[in-house]
């Protein structure tokens, strides 16, 4: 599609208040370059962000935008898009905010694959609240809150989403740029919830899954033999354990979005300004 | 005997007593007769004892009545649940073919009718229908033309087929004839029908009726007893008009789509009851503070916790008030009579756009599973008006902007209420957060700002104040010594209650109130009352709290907190008890 909307149209003037070095920079950026390469314009697209370093995305972009409660964006993205169809809605988040707090209605929103898309920056630390353990930190990861380790299984986003029936499950890396912005651009195309874990590094608070570790860990997913369209060979490689992939990991060609199921089209905040015409008629069903 | 016919089925849950109880209702309904009906019999014993009561008149009923003539018992625990209210001449139909019916005895001063529900259901086509062979019975009993319950069974079973409907009659026909013929008496009852024409319909139908007819184009809920039944009336219908319900995974996703919608632009609301509200206080703040346009519907249950789910209470009031951290703007606005239901979900509606801000219309579980009859004039749909307060199109979106051309969603304006912009409007693009924020809607932790913000969201609701007219309804004598003041569905009770008080020459000034954030000031109509009563139904006395501390002045209570309505009578009883001289207490 092509569109006179550059990336920096859905930039805003504020500066963003992160760590230098932090990986929410890039992530940011590779959003913002998707939404414009997708064809989408500020005034046309809905943000949604929670709580925590992510949640402040919605300040430092350009478009509509909601920053909401912790937990809670999903929900709040979902409704926008049902409300009116003819948005391009984007909820962004952290591990804490999609994974441990708003972990329920992740797998929900999952479920319903609604066509959106959702860029969660997994830094595998709670940052704003300077370094606690976040629910993707390995079992042995000590910090302020666990000091012997969380002594818990990290969750495994791709997993679970896979569980729940995702359509679309992406995964990238903060610094690269390209490969970030690619899949976030097929997961704003994907016709259905399409869900990018993003490794977003946090260069303060989390010495053990640091860009070095990523750059050296990280397989591109495409450079392997494996069809992103065959689910099973994709539950194989996102529990197999050991290797971070990268790109697209699962996409269904089949995925029909709820809001399509539902026969939702029209754009809700259109009604008469009276009762509507026929309104005696649901009186009537009362005799 | 009086016209005024009150009659009930009760047996177990799962007995299908609802749905037969709301057949004669119907059938009641068309034949021109005015219907009350409540599903909230005080069980002495816990289980699953459950019953459906209909009380109807040629003239309007309000209420329900401490009296019971015709019982149809499916169960021997009807009858003993049901002792008060039976009095002498009841007529109780059982089926003492039922082996658990068997050693039923009827107490002598009452007229048991004996007859075999099961095996004429089953001569009719199915034991299924035994409740309607009972209803057949209850037809002759107190002399009501069959044809009109025919019409309420073919609405009933309509989309079962044809084959079924007339099995229903067939069997109801059974019941009506075996009667005729093995009791051959008159009963007294000469049930009258008229010409008039009603509709039939609870207060969670009412909440959405109006919900549709005020343009909500989208729900999102988590099924609780008692608000479900207003989501299952949204469901399918809402979609005639382009709007959708959505089941969520619990009450907190709920009210955050029904936000995302609302920040969309429709009309979006959700409903739930106390549990749920706990749930949803979350959300309540980051709803004000961006000035969202949301109604948020309590259908009150009996708290705390899981309290008694299918039992009245009007305990939330504190919490709709207060609840959720910080200070919170919001109006709340409480329906007390089914009808009353409908146009204030329509007002709410306006309520939240004018001021884009939270409304909670609160209604209780008397309100919501009651079966009222109306005319249908009652919702004249041509009265509904839709008012989106502040919306700017993208030609008009420059007036609101700032130096660096700007859409400002919170700008300070004289009354409070800002420009708005709906996703899609070109030039409106803004962000907003629960941080606190300046005009655009971005995080600020100034002083300055954080002030100027505070002040504007309470100019919205001064705003309020003065714009609206936060009215109460009157009723009674305008001059009388005795003030009772109420809220939410007690005040079909009092009203009846005030008729009986007038006959023993006490004479009442009643204020229904209708409105609990703003409210209306009563501090004259208290200080010219001798005596101030509030009434409702909570040990605490929420809102004569209330009332206590915005006129500085103590009132007289009537609460009531076991679950079940207020009915006419006792309110005779309680409030002749309050009024009666008080004996000196010297030593």
């Amino acid at each position: 599609m092509s569109s006179d909307v550059r990336f920096i149209d859905f930039k805003s003037d504020k500066q963003p208040t992160w760590c230098p070095g932090c990986g929410d920079f890039g992530t940011m950026n590779g959003m913002m370059k998707a939404l414009a390469q997708t064809g989408n314009h500020p005034d046309d697209t809905f943000i949604v962000a929670g709580i925590g370093c992510s949640g402040k995305i919605g300040t430092y972009m350009h478009s509509y935008a909601l920053h909401g409660v912790h937990g809670r964006a999903l929900p709040v993205g979902i409704g926008a898009k049902l409300a009116n169809p003819n948005l391009e809605v984007m909820v962004a988040g952290g591990d804490g905010d999609g994974y441990s707090i708003g972990a329920g209605h992740f797998v929900h929103a999952v479920r319903r694959n609604v066509d959106m898309s959702y860029v969660v920056m997994d830094n595998r630390i709670y940052g704003l609240t300077k370094g606690q353990a976040s629910p993707t930190s390995r079992e042995d990861f000590e910090t302020s809150t666990t000091p012997d380790g969380t002594n818990q299984t990290p969750v495994n986003p791709l997993a679970l989403a896979l569980s729940a029936g995702a359509t679309f499950i992406g995964q990238t890396f903060s610094s690269d740029a390209r490969g970030h912005t690619e899949v976030v651009k097929k997961a704003v195309e994907h016709d259905g919830f399409g869900f990018v874990n993003v490794y977003s590094p946090c260069v303060t608070f989390n010495d053990v899954d640091t860009y070095d570790y990523f750059r050296d860990s990280i397989v591109d997913i495409g450079e392997t033999d494996h069809d992103p369209t065959d689910r099973d060979a994709a539950i194989e490689r996102v529990t197999e354990g050991g290797t971070e992939y990268t790109g697209v990991i699962y996409q269904d060609p089949d995925s029909v979005p709820y809001e399509q199921r539902e026969g939702i089209e029209s754009n809700m905040a259109e009604i008469p300004d009276g009762a509507p015409e026929d309104a005696m008629d649901l009186v009537r069903e009362f005799y | 005997m009086p016209d005024d016919l009150n009659w009930a089925i009760g047996g177990e849950a799962g007995d299908g007593i609802n749905s037969t109880g709301k057949i004669f209702a119907q059938a009641l309904s068309r034949a021109g007769r005015h219907v009350y009906t409540s599903k909230d019999f005080a069980s002495r014993i816990r289980g699953g004892y459950t019953a459906y009561k209909v009380r109807t008149s040629v003239d309007r009923v309000e209420s329900v009545v401490d009296r019971l003539d015709v019982l149809i018992a499916l169960t021997e625990r009807t009858i003993n649940e049901n002792t008060d209210e039976l009095h002498d001449g009841s007529v109780i139909i059982y089926d003492g073919e039922r082996t658990s019916m068997q050693d039923v005895e009827v107490p002598g001063n009452m007229v048991g009718l004996d007859v075999p529900l099961k095996r004429l259901a089953e001569d009719a086509g199915g034991a299924i229908m035994r409740n309607v062979v009972a209803l057949g019975a209850a037809c002759e009993v107190v002399n009501f033309p069959i044809e009109n319950l025919d019409e309420a069974l073919s609405k009933r079973f309509d989309d079962k087929g044809t084959a079924i409907v007339e099995n229903n009659q067939q069997a109801a026909r059974l019941g009506q004839e075996y009667t005729a013929e093995n009791y051959d008496r008159e009963f007294g009852y000469d049930i009258e029908t008229t010409d008039e024409d009603y509709v039939l319909l609870n207060g969670d139908e009412a909440i959405g009726m109006g919900a549709l007819a005020a343009g909500c184009r989208f729900y999102s809920g988590y099924p609780i007893t008692p608000a479900t039944d207003v989501m299952e009336y949204l469901t399918g219908r809402i979609d005639r008009y382009g709007g959708k319900v959505v089941q969520a995974e619990d009450e907190l996703a709920a009210i955050n789509l029904a936000l995302g919608a609302a920040r969309a632009g429709a009309r979006a609301m959700t409903a739930t009851s106390g549990p749920g509200i706990d749930l949803m206080t979350e959300t309540f703040g980051l709803v004000a503070t961006t000035e969202t346009p949301l109604v948020i519907c309590d259908v009150m249950r009996a708290g705390p916790s899981t309290g008694m789910p299918t039992k009245q209470e009007q305990g939330d009031l504190d919490m709709l008030l207060y609840g959720g951290h910080g200070e919170i703007h919001r109006l709340i606005v409480g329906p007390t009579t089914v009808a009353e239901c409908f146009w204030k979900t329509v007002e709410a509606f306006n309520l939240a756009e004018r001021y884009q801000m939270p409304v909670f219309l609160v209604a209780d579980l008397a309100l919501a599973v009651t079966e009222q009859t109306f005319t249908p004039d009652t919702f004249d749909m041509d009265e509904v008006e839709v008012d989106r307060g502040k919306i700017v199109e993208s030609d008009d979106v420059n007036t609101w902007a700032d130096e660096k051309e700007r859409f400002q969603p919170h700008f300070p304006t004289a009354d409070g209420i800002s420009p708005r912009t709906f996703p899609g409007t070109d030039g409106g693009a803004h962000m907003t957060t629960g941080l606190e924020h300046d005009s655009l809607g971005r995080r600020t932790e100034d002083t300055e700002v954080r002030v100027e913000q505070v002040d504007k969201r309470q100019r919205k609701v001064n705003t309020a104040k003065k714009q609206e007219a936060w009215d109460w309804r009157e009723f009674g004598n305008p001059d009388a010594d005795t003030l009772v003041v109420s809220w939410g569905s007690n005040e079909g009770a009092i009203r009846e209650a005030m008729e009986f008080l007038a006959e023993d020459g006490i004479q009442i000034r009643f204020l229904s109130v209708p409105y609990l954030f703003p409210r209306p000031d009563l501090s004259e109509a208290v200080e010219a009352a001798e005596t101030t009563i509030v009434v409702e139904c909570n040990a605490r006395g929420q809102f004569a709290n209330l009332l206590e501390r915005d006129v500085f002045q103590r009132v007289e209570r009537i609460n009531k907190y076991n679950g079940v309505r207020f009915e006419a009578d006792e309110l005779v009883a309680e409030i002749t008890d309050l009024l009666r001289p008080q004996e000196a207490t010297t030593q």
